[in-house]
């Protein structure tokens, strides 16, 4: 006869799992009112999205460092809390960029929100545990919902990035699975804590230190697929072609920050306990990504597909932090994601804003150069935006990537890693490049013939939005002093 | 006014925003009101200024990121105040000169955020402020040369920015790593230079770092091999933006190096200066001869200005404050001068839109008064007594007496160099034939011209004939600066090498 097993409700703990749950009920309320009546706008369904994404985000904030809960499962430290701000903010930004003037496909299935915040669910419980199966449940609940999101955009590239990213994602997730299988058999656990402990017993033993060193390169190249780290990367720019600007705006961010949180809390583990192949090959990864993706940036004919280059070295630049395993660089990668979401956004919202059905400049690309030749004279205000945003992501000073490149650029250098500083340097330097093209298009070139196509889709929520990325973007000097101070506190409460 | 700093910085930029709301016909007006009231405000600092008191004065500090050591910092002493006082004068007689008609508002909103940048950059004491106005005062000079300028504009204005872009990169990383050095040493976090002062580092540190800072400085200044990018900004830039590219942002190279490599780090500065004068001779006299083969009159006062650049950098590491000073006094009559010669180049560009010598000739019976200007001008740039070319470079040359003998006779080479190519242009220009008949109908200088040129005449002159009053608080500020690395200078050869004044009076 089974024993009765008599749980109390206080040992789970349930705060810890509010915010995940808020979630997935707004997804399924979203679900059940679609049940109900049918054919409502999609103005409702957005403000839902927003609102239930405001109680999440109000109930992250709320809770306590350092707690345990759901069976130990959960694991609420620092940088828990602030990832899960980060996708929320990065959420809310997002969410209403749906409500364009114009219509497109996605928007008209509530099943789009529904997902949408099932995905985020996904993400909260990636970075919320330590536990190394229910990393891979969030991860894989994530990916699948992002799939289908890219594909609902219902053109042909949108399918083909979906399947590219499906694809890509699925032989990550097996690479994540062996790795995990392997530090299970060398191990005989699943919780990063207790890996930990019998990792260091275990260190002097050939045997374990092999499986080890293997299971972390198998979980590097998960990570490497899931963060496109070269040479990893090449799912990437299709993806972010096919998807919606706003969604590859999306995807250069929360999906890397969740990735980025489970590689520090994972790869920390092996660095703290003296596994130095793993920092090199971290570092190597990095210093490759940011380098060989700025290069490709420099060649491409396509804003998007530039931004989605770029994004790829803004990766590789914050994944180096990972390998420095310093509480400064930790800090430094959520500072860099936090400046970087609000800059990254709202470039990409500037390109949605220009999205329309014929392409009239290039018979493939949506946005190449040429069309956004002149702006100044067209459109004054959105270029001058555009040119910040530009400037931001080249890390010009006083705009706000600027302060995130220099904290990790500086922690490198406390870490010893000088040259690894300058090769950032260099990396900013050869990014210019691409930012000015854009820029010298925008300010220097005669506009070309364009019949509202570059600002065919804005409109007041829209402007909104941007309004508030540019807004942070331009007066990051005023507030970086108490976000790094609570980031840097949340970083360390949690002994990164 | 204890925050007059602040104000010289921001209100440029602030007219500038409300620029945007000016009628497009007023803009000129609007942007010369604000030029003079910047001016006015930087004469004002003058003369509030204590000339006697060689260190930083009208301190503003004010932490912005204390966990990071960043701190808003502004201080003004003599090496700085000048500059700055030029940088207001060449920003308002630029503006007065300037033809330019399209797109006039834009122009005159770039020139203000332009202003601030440079004012800022010698007015910020704490390294992450020098290096936001620093990288900031690339983006209005890249629009302003990739907007009006020559037919290759756009190219060369990216050149512009890639090339300076990527040096001071470099010298973002050094100046990290002297943060974290900072650090190390006393546990807290600061950028503020004043306190970067304070440590001692090893030679071999101070190497590194020095190289760091170099690649930055060297290239605005620009030094030889880094130079490329200049003759193509130059010969695609608009007036206004050459006159402000050759009068200001390349001092911001050498007064770096003043700022920085020479008090932080005075063993490895001592010991670069055989390498720096030696790139910075092949400046002097390569450049010359660059300049002699020209045809462009553009081209010859562009690379003029690398050439006069060179002895500015030989008079920074002379490491005695004569050579410092009259590095410093040079900085600024090269302002003044190549300024006034670039306005010049535009008058005659505006009427015939060449620049080409072969084109010209006879012009000084044509344009008397325009001849005269340009001969004082010339006069100036050569370095002629009495003109204020003269004071600079006297000084500079005599300063590195102390370190070589005959470098110095190959760099007071460049005098009869210098004087070759200049003579030969006003040659080529003013005398002789009236040979070309479009040159007959050619207008004297109109009154806008003069109102923007006659200024600079009178300051070539009487700072040729009576440099004393800008000259005296230059060299307290030297003085102090000179004496302090000797103080803190550890290797031997380092304190031989740099003449304290004290030592001077004991000798």
């Amino acid at each position: 006869m089974l024993e009765p097993i008599s749980v109390s409700l206080e040992s789970l703990n349930m705060a810890t799992l509010a915010p995940m749950l808020i979630a997935i009920c707004g997804a399924l309320i979203i679900l059940v009112i679609d049940l109900f009546k049918d054919g409502l706008h999609k103005s409702l369904y957005v403000m839902l999205t927003l609102l239930v994404l405001l109680i999440d985000l109000g109930a992250t904030l709320g809770l306590g460092v350092n707690q345990r809960g759901f069976f130990d499962l959960i694991l609420i430290d620092g940088i828990s809390i602030i990832s899960q701000a980060l996708i929320l903010i990065a959420s809310i930004l997002f969410i209403p960029l749906a409500l364009t003037s114009k219509r497109f496909h996605e928007y008209s299935y509530p099943e789009y929100f529904a997902l949408f915040l099932f995905m985020i669910a996904g993400y909260q419980f990636m970075v919320s545990t330590d536990n190394l199966i229910l990393i891979f449940v969030g991860l894989e609940t994530a990916s699948l919902a992002l799939y289908t999101l890219i594909a609902m955009h219902n053109r042909s590239n949108s399918y083909e990035a979906a399947v590219k990213y499906f694809t890509m994602g699925a032989l990550a997730a097996g690479f994540f699975v062996m790795g995990s299988a392997m530090v299970y058999a060398a191990t005989g656990s699943l919780e990063l804590y207790k890996i930990a402990e019998v990792m260091q017993s275990r260190m002097d033993e050939a045997g374990v230190m092999v499986l080890l060193i293997s299971s972390g390169i198998m979980l590097l190249i998960a990570f490497a697929f899931k963060m496109s780290l070269f040479p990893f990367h090449t799912w990437g720019p299709d993806a972010y072609e096919g998807a919606s600007a706003p969604l590859a705006g999306y995807m250069s961010i929360v999906p890397k920050v969740a990735a980025m949180v489970v590689a520090m809390r994972i790869f920390g583990l092996y660095i703290d306990i003296g596994i130095e192949e793993i920092r090199t090959a971290i570092l190597v990864l990095s210093v490759l990504t940011m380098t060989l993706a700025n290069m490709m940036a420099l060649v491409q004919g396509d804003v998007k597909r530039m931004l989605a280059y770029s994004s790829i070295s803004h990766a590789g630049f914050v994944m180096a932090a990972i390998a420095l395993d310093t509480t400064k660089a930790n800090s430094g990668i959520f500072l860099y994601y936090m400046l970087f979401l609000f800059t990254n956004l709202g470039a990409f919202s500037m390109l949605w804003i220009s999205r329309h059905k014929n392409n009239k400049f290039h018979n493939r690309f949506d946005h190449p150069y040429e069309k956004f030749a002149g702006l100044i004279k067209v459109m004054p205000i959105g270029a001058v935006v555009m040119a910040l945003f530009m400037l931001s992501l080249a890390g010009v000073p006083p705009f706000s990537i600027f302060w995130g490149k220099i904290y990790i650029m500086s922690s490198a250098v406390d870490a010893g890693y000088v040259w690894l500083a300058i090769v950032m340097g260099l990396n900013s330097a050869i990014s210019a490049y691409y930012y000015l093209k854009l820029i010298v298009y925008m300010f220097l070139k005669e506009p070309a013939d364009n019949d509202g196509t570059i600002y065919y889709n804005l409109n007041k929520p829209l402007m909104t939005i941007i309004g508030i990325a540019v807004f942070v973007t331009v007066t990051s000097i005023l507030y970086i002093q108490p976000l790094l101070e609570y980031i840097t506190y949340m970083v360390s409460a949690s002994g990164y | 006014m204890d925050n007059i700093l602040s104000i010289l910085i921001f209100f440029p930029a602030f007219a500038g925003v409300l620029g945007f709301i000016v009628d497009k016909d007023s803009a000129r007006a609007y942007g010369i009101s604000v030029a003079s009231i910047e001016f006015l405000l930087a004469i004002w600092l003058w003369m509030s200024f204590d000339g006697s008191n060689g260190s930083m004065q009208f301190v503003e500090m004010l932490p912005l990121v204390p966990n990071f050591g960043i701190s808003y910092y502004l201080g003004v002493d003599g090496i700085s105040l000048f500059i700055v006082v030029m940088a207001t004068l060449m920003t308002l007689l630029g503006m007065i000169g300037m033809s330019i008609e399209k797109d006039i508002k834009n122009m005159i909103i770039s020139l203000l955020f332009l202003e601030m940048t440079m004012v800022g950059v010698f007015l910020a004491l704490d390294a992450v402020i020098f290096y936001l106005f620093w990288e900031l005062s690339l983006v209005p000079m890249l629009y302003i040369i990739g907007a009006w300028g020559g037919p290759k504009r756009v190219y060369a204005s990216i050149k512009f920015f890639l090339y300076t872009f990527t040096g001071s990169l470099i010298m973002l990383v050094g100046m990290l790593f002297l943060a974290y050095l900072y650090h190390d040493v006393t546990g807290t976090w600061s950028f503020a230079i004043t306190d970067w002062y304070a440590l001692v580092l090893p030679v071999g540190t101070q190497m590194w770092l020095f190289m760091a800072f170099f690649f930055g400085f060297a290239i605005k200044v620009p030094m030889f091999p880094f130079h490329t990018w200049l003759p193509y900004a130059h010969g695609q830039a608009p007036t206004i933006g050459s006159v402000i590219l050759a009068a200001v942002l390349l001092k911001m190279g050498t007064y770096g190096f003043v700022r920085f490599s020479l008090p932080i780090l005075p063993d490895a500065s001592v010991a670069m200066i055989t390498p720096i004068a030696i790139l910075s001779l092949i400046m002097v006299v390569y450049t010359a001869m660059i300049a002699y083969a020209q045809k462009d009159m553009k081209q010859v006062i562009a690379y003029s200005s690398v050439s006069h650049m060179g002895i500015i950098m030989l008079g920074v590491f002379a490491m005695n404050s004569e050579g410092i000073s009259g590095s410093i006094f040079l900085m600024l009559s090269h302002g003044v001068v190549s300024g006034a010669l670039f306005m010049l180049v535009g008058v005659i560009y505006d009427r015939r839109h060449t620049k080409m010598m072969s084109e010209f000739g006879g012009l000084a019976s044509i344009m008397p008064k325009y001849a005269v200007i340009f001969g004082i001008m010339l006069m100036a740039s050569v370095g002629l007594p009495l003109t204020i070319g003269f004071v600079g470079e006297f000084l500079v040359l005599l300063g590195f007496y102390n370190i070589s003998p005959i470098m110095t006779i190959i760099a007071g080479s460049t005098i009869i160099l210098g004087a070759v190519y200049m003579l030969s242009l006003y040659k080529k220009t003013f005398f002789g034939e009236v040979t070309n008949n479009e040159n007959k109908g050619l207008k004297d200088l109109n009154s806008r011209e003069m109102y923007s040129l006659v200024p600079l005449v009178l300051i070539v002159v009487w700072l040729g004939v009576y440099p004393k009053p800008i000259l005296e608080p230059i060299d307290n500020s030297v003085k102090n600066l000179v004496s302090f690395m000797d103080k803190k200078a550890q290797t031997q050869e380092a304190k031989d090498i740099i003449v304290s004044p004290k030592k001077e009076e004991g000798k």
